[in-house]
């Protein structure tokens, strides 16, 4: 098992030896996006900041101004908050064809406690126009995806933690921008996941079909733009949909789901995340048991909206 | 041959159009657009490697307004240097023209956004490093405030262009000494700046930035030093609202709009050459 953030560290690695454009912009998080490989390789193309994400995002976008294609990648909480002024007015606002990746996203972090865990991040970059946002949730995913990102233009946010995944995908899988994909089919209620929590999601769906509870389980990887076709239809034929993300419940992943259904497929929608608090330090296991991002927090939940 | 007389009524020129199209707009900032005058006009009408037919010619040299607001002076410079129409500039800043409040690569021969100010450095470093890892040999110039490098951005700016060596970058300070809200001194006192820059690795050079010899020289100075392994900071001594008596050296010029009357005094300065 790796991360997705060491599948997307070895995947830049990978394309850069075909396509000269693509540069890295970092801020001291070699080891942390395992850019190991790159720097070695591409020296003349690994440019390191230091510690000072605002210059390094600012400098992606001089970089892109001049037809290079930059990664500029750190702590979801510096990439989405700290250079914030950078990303939006210099990145999205003149759409440059910057790639934005923020690691460490979510309570996964862990230890760190609060302050590096982003919970608004989605929010936030959502909340921009021209950027895209992507959750990937397995390392095939977040290595397709990084790929796909890189031959579309424009800016991009991606998101992803900072703990081994577990591979729920085959190396055939097909993804795209605006896309999903349906892990379980069910009738009963529809669960709308993104990043790891799309790992525990399919876990709680298969224990509640041995119930003959069938549950409909949604990957969200593409948040921005998301798939609303997919969702329509299974507001249409579950009515109930529980959306369940590492993040705050305000502005997330179940915030785009509630503004799409509210507008154009009204059912209820229950937001699983963190609850409009700032989590603690602890180990990600630990964090998940205390606010709920377990198997048995989403079985209960689904037994509760299921049967009430 | 330099024609520096030329050069000298350019830049009069665009100080009138500064002044009336912020004054057309109601909108706008004169000061720090003034003081940048004849600097503006040594890169656009002397300097630069451009081709008005084609804005984004990947050989041009670049050139960043960090100090984003005195956008006036920068559009009056590429209207009169034919990359739009100078009509255009009687539009500024109203909402079918693409003459933004700040600058916008949208309009014809901007290169890079501004506004949010302490973040152009960084792109000039960004554009600097394409240059280098493509090969190619053309010039990033990028113009600050000196109430702009307040913003810590500028010095994390500053470290970097030193330790990748850009001798492809030229910074330039419009040292004009006076911010929004009062002088730099009154609000943060910055001591030394040339010696600040310096310590941060950079070459510094220290002009009387309304002296269009002086620019000149300065300029052909660091772009022929073969020698010159670091960025080059070019202090540019100048006065707020330069060239209208009542505007010179006032914190309150800095986003003001003139009155009919004081326009048309401004205008009667500008035009009469009495300063």
């Amino acid at each position: 098992m790796i991360a997705n953030r060491v599948a997307f560290g070895n995947t830049v690695n990978e394309m850069a030896a075909t396509n000269d454009k693509i540069v890295v912009v970092d801020s001291d998080c070699i080891n942390v996006l395992n850019y190991g490989n790159f720097a070695k390789n591409y020296p003349e193309r690994f440019y390191e900041c230091g510690i000072a994400e605002q210059n390094m995002v600012s400098i992606a976008a001089g970089l892109a101004s001049c037809g290079m294609i930059p990664f500029v990648a750190s702590f979801a909480v510096f990439t989405s908050m700290r250079a914030l002024d950078q990303v939006r007015n210099m990145v999205c606002y003149n759409n440059y064809n910057v790639k934005v990746i923020g690691t460490h996203a979510g309570i996964e972090t862990g230890f760190d406690g609060a302050t590096h865990q982003a919970i608004e991040d989605i929010a936030i970059m959502r909340a921009i126009p021209n950027i895209r946002v992507l959750a990937p949730s397995t390392p095939i995913m977040t290595s397709k995806l990084t790929k796909i990102m890189t031959e579309t233009y424009g800016p991009f946010y991606m998101r992803f933690g900072r703990e081994p995944n577990r591979e729920l995908y085959d190396e055939n899988e097909e993804f795209y921008i605006g896309g999903s994909k349906t892990l379980r089919e069910g009738n009963q209620l529809t669960i709308v996941a993104c990043g790891r929590m799309v790992d525990l999601a399919v876990q709680a769906a298969d224990e509640l079909a041995q119930e003959q509870i069938n549950v409909r389980v949604i990957d969200m990887y593409s948040i921005k733009p998301m798939d609303e076709e997919t969702i329509m239809k299974a507001a249409k034929e579950t009515g109930l949909i529980l959306t369940i993300e590492d993040h705050n419940v305000i502005g997330g992943l179940g915030g785009a789901v509630s503004e799409f259904t509210a507008e154009k497929c009204p059912c209820k929608v229950v937001k699983m995340g963190l609850n409009d608090e700032f989590a603690r330090s602890g180990s990600m296991n630990d964090l998940f048991n205390k606010y709920g991002f377990t198997k048995e927090n989403i079985i209960r939940k689904v037994k509760e909206l299921v049967n009430g | 041959m330099v024609d520096i007389n030329k050069l000298k009524e350019m830049a009069n020129q665009l100080r009138i159009d500064t002044v009336e199209s912020v004054y057309l707009a109601k909108s706008g900032h004169i000061g720090g657009a003034l003081s940048a005058a004849e600097f503006i006009t040594v890169l656009y009408f002397y300097k630069m490697r451009l081709n008005p037919e084609d804005p984004n010619w990947p050989d041009r040299d670049r050139f960043i307004l960090s100090k984003g607001h005195s956008a006036p002076v920068l559009y009056a410079a590429l209207a009169r240097r034919g990359f739009f129409s100078i009509d255009e500039l009687k539009r500024l800043r109203q909402v079918d023209s693409h003459l933004q409040g700040a600058p916008n690569p949208k309009t014809p021969g901007v290169d890079m956004s501004a506004g949010p100010l302490g973040q152009g450095l960084s792109a000039a470093v960004g554009m600097a490093l394409a240059a280098k890892t493509s090969k190619k040999d053309y010039k990033v110039y990028c113009m600050m405030g000196d109430g702009e490098i307040q913003e810590g951005q500028i010095w994390e700016a500053a470290m970097t262009a030193a330790k990748y060596k850009l001798n492809n970058l030229i910074g330039i300070l419009d040292h004009n000494k006076v911010q929004m809200s009062g002088t730099n001194d009154e609000l943060m006192p910055m001591g030394d700046v040339s010696e600040k820059f310096r310590s941060f690795g950079w070459k510094i050079y220290k002009i009387d930035g309304h002296s269009i010899e002086e620019i000149i020289k300065t300029l052909d100075e660091i772009t022929s030093d073969d020698s010159l392994e670091q960025p080059a900071m070019i202090i540019s001594e100048t006065v707020k609202g330069k060239g209208v008596s009542f505007m010179e050296g006032k914190a309150a010029w800095h986003g003001a709009v003139p009155s009919e009357e004081q326009y048309n005094q401004a205008m009667e300065e500008l035009k009469g050459g009495k300063i």
